[in-house]
């Protein structure tokens, strides 16, 4: 199918002063501050980087944040899916709600994610004395740091499958099992190849989200230097210390990350798109 | 073409008083069907009527409330929906987009347990011989989304032969392609039951497409079955009013039946013997089961409409009462008619039914 090219026509004064306006406010308010990260990165020359990395509670930071992600996207990863596939493949009272409760860490600040697990297992908290008496402690170590971010990244994968499953129905599935595929077949062979790009995308975007959490982290991770510290974490000590130079430095890591997302976000989004136009 | 033969046998297909209900509503109230070995049946019917929940409780994907299906005597529903080798064709083709053509039709073969699975020279023969009998040699390499509706079907109908099924169901095979298609696609698929000799049922709303391709045709309407039959058997001795109209253009006039005779208001010339009992009665007849009289000896016609349908001309007018009346004529006759004109016409064959109790 040849698409038929849009009809350019002279663009009006109020159309150019309204791409203005928004390509203006795209500067002001996302690309010069992103700029200015690797500026103030970069403003006493390349060697900030590999002193500041050097740095063994950045290094620290930096294994944390890894160790975090790996534990917290796999999880909601398989979380997501389980949810997107309940809530579309099945009816069930109370739907609308677990959606809404799917959405909900969106809604909510970042901080009660962090607080509820402190008021939670805290010393002080409901389960807290219970847990401590079996030398358990789930706050203000790295656990209460994957605790947290589970919480804050709960959506992403779920939010990406579901709008996808619902379209996409479950016709495919059905007809897998009259030629005769079992469960395991059916999932592996039609349900996730159908949804995969979908899903690469949810748990890239669920990474970038783990890796740079910050209020909720803040919370509960007790600031323990080169312990409890991630790398948003990290940078908050380092700029609380005037070492600019060491903070714009680790701080245009997670902005690099950010990119490389970005990046990676619409080279998925153009495969997905290929597969699903007709090209014949 | 598959007689049917004396019900009783217990080689073919015995659907009994299936009953199937989506919370309050019911989707199917008690149909029975038999269907001999080799028959094509269609199952017709307006959408609601539970033709498709019928054909998916066949293929496993929707569990009865109560009733007995049996296959060649064994208790099919007894049976896992992968255990039925049913060969299912869905509407929306339900192909596997993110597989070519020939995987799509290779995948009922390739998840076999390992001791049933042919061989991969096997299946690539397969794959072929079915591509050459749905015409689509040369495509196996390409995406579902790569092919045209139409192609799709096909490839849909060749992944459902693969298995070699024990029965073959069609849920609206051709509601979502073009005419032209269509009616190419429908004796490409007759031609491929008659040389498969599979039993087949079919789901249409189309009463052409039903009664040009099945050997049978079952009327449902609201969950029930009205009437199984040869398709002229349906056309000439429909035993309802709902079965008279929705197989093909009708008119009706409505009347009341008194001793034995039905009598339509203000048309004293029309008095049919009938053996309903007193009430009210619909009269139908077609539109080429007429005949023009003089005046006073037939129904007063006001035309509004002439024009050319098919073969004949088609006379489009009013009654004194205001209904709707239409009649053929032979092309031959097409200068004598113009809108403004009374015609008198009077039916040569009519049918009488009790009217239908008001949808509930």
């Amino acid at each position: 199918m040849a698409a038929t090219p849009p009809v350019r026509r002279k663009p009006s004064f109020g159309a150019l002063a309204l791409i203005l306006l928004a390509v203006s406010w795209i500067g002001v308010v996302i690309l010069a501050p992103l700029a200015l990260v690797f500026v103030e990165a970069l403003r006493k020359g390349l060697a900030t980087y590999p002193e500041a990395l050097a740095d063994p509670d950045c290094q620290a930071a930096i294994a944390l944040t890894c160790q975090v992600a790996l534990i917290a996207v796999p999880l909601n990863a398989c979380f997501g899916l389980a949810a997107a596939w309940c809530v579309t493949r099945f009816e069930f009272v109370g739907k609308t709600l677990i959606l809404s409760l799917i959405d909900l860490p969106f809604s909510m600040s970042p901080v009660i994610s962090g607080l509820v697990w402190v008021l939670v297992f805290g010393a002080n908290g409901w389960f807290g004395p219970q847990l401590d008496r079996f030398g358990i402690s789930l706050v203000f170590n790295v656990s209460g740091i994957v605790l947290a971010t589970l919480l804050v990244t709960f959506p992403f994968v779920a939010r990406e499958l579901i709008p996808l499953m619902q379209q996409q129905g479950a016709e495919e599935e059905a007809a897998a099992v009259t030629l005769g595929a079992g469960g395991f077949d059916v999932f592996f062979r039609v349900s996730l190849p159908k949804i995969a790009w979908a899903l690469l995308y949810g748990v890239l975007l669920c990474n970038a989200r783990a890796m740079g959490e910050f209020g909720a982290v803040s919370v509960i991770s007790g600031h323990v230097r080169g312990l409890t510290n991630t790398v948003p974490l990290h940078v908050e000590v380092l700029y609380n210390d005037y070492n600019f130079a060491a903070a714009f430095a680790v701080a245009s890591l997670l902005a690099g990350l950010a990119l490389v997302t970005l990046a990676a976000k619409s080279l998925l989004e153009r495969r997905f798109a290929m597969e699903h136009t007709p090209h014949g | 073409m598959a007689e049917p033969v004396e019900s009783g046998s217990d080689a073919g297909l015995r659907i009994d008083t299936i009953v199937k209900q989506y919370g309050r509503y019911p989707a199917l109230r008690g149909v029975s069907l038999d269907v001999q070995p080799g028959e094509f049946v269609a199952l017709l019917g307006p959408s609601g009527s539970g033709k498709t929940t019928l054909l998916r409780t066949l293929a496993g994907l929707e569990t009865p409330d109560s009733g007995e299906v049996r296959l060649g005597g064994q208790d099919f529903l007894a049976l896992s929906p992968r255990a039925r080798r049913v060969g299912m064709v869905f509407q929306h083709y339900a192909l596997f987009r993110h597989m070519t053509v020939a995987s799509n039709i290779a995948f009922g073969l390739e998840v076999r347990p390992r001791r049933d699975r042919p061989s991969k020279a096997e299946i690539a023969e397969r794959v072929a011989r079915l591509l050459a009998l749905v015409q689509l040699e040369g495509l196996g390499t390409r995406y579902p989304a790569q092919l045209s509706g139409g192609q799709r079907q096909r490839v849909a109908l060749a992944r459902a032969l693969a298995i070699e099924p024990r029965l073959l169901l069609l849920d609206e095979p051709f509601g979502a392609l073009d005419a032209t298609v269509r009616k190419e696609l429908r004796h490409h698929l007759r031609r491929i039951h008659d040389e498969t000799g599979l039993t087949t049922l079919f789901v249409t709303h189309d009463q052409e497409e039903a009664l040009d391709l099945a050997d049978r045709v079952a009327v449902l309407r609201e969950g029930r079955l009205l009437q199984v039959g040869a398709p002229r058997t349906l056309l000439d001795a429909p035993q309802s009013a709902f079965v008279h109209a929705f197989l093909g253009e009708t008119n009706r006039l409505h009347g009341l039946a008194r001793a034995g005779r039905v009598l339509i208001a203000g048309e004293p010339w029309l008095s049919p013997a009938t053996t309903l009992a007193d009430g009210p009665v619909a009269l139908f007849f077609r539109f080429h089961e007429t005949e023009i009289v003089g005046p006073d000896q037939g129904l007063a016609v006001r035309l509004f409409a002439v024009h050319r349908k098919g073969g004949n001309v088609r006379l489009e007018g009013r009654d004194a009462r205001g209904q709707t009346v239409e009649i053929d004529r032979p092309l031959t006759e097409e200068g004598q008619y113009q809108p403004g004109q009374t015609l008198y016409v009077r039916p040569t064959v009519t049918r009488i039914y009790a009217e239908d109790p008001p949808p509930a």
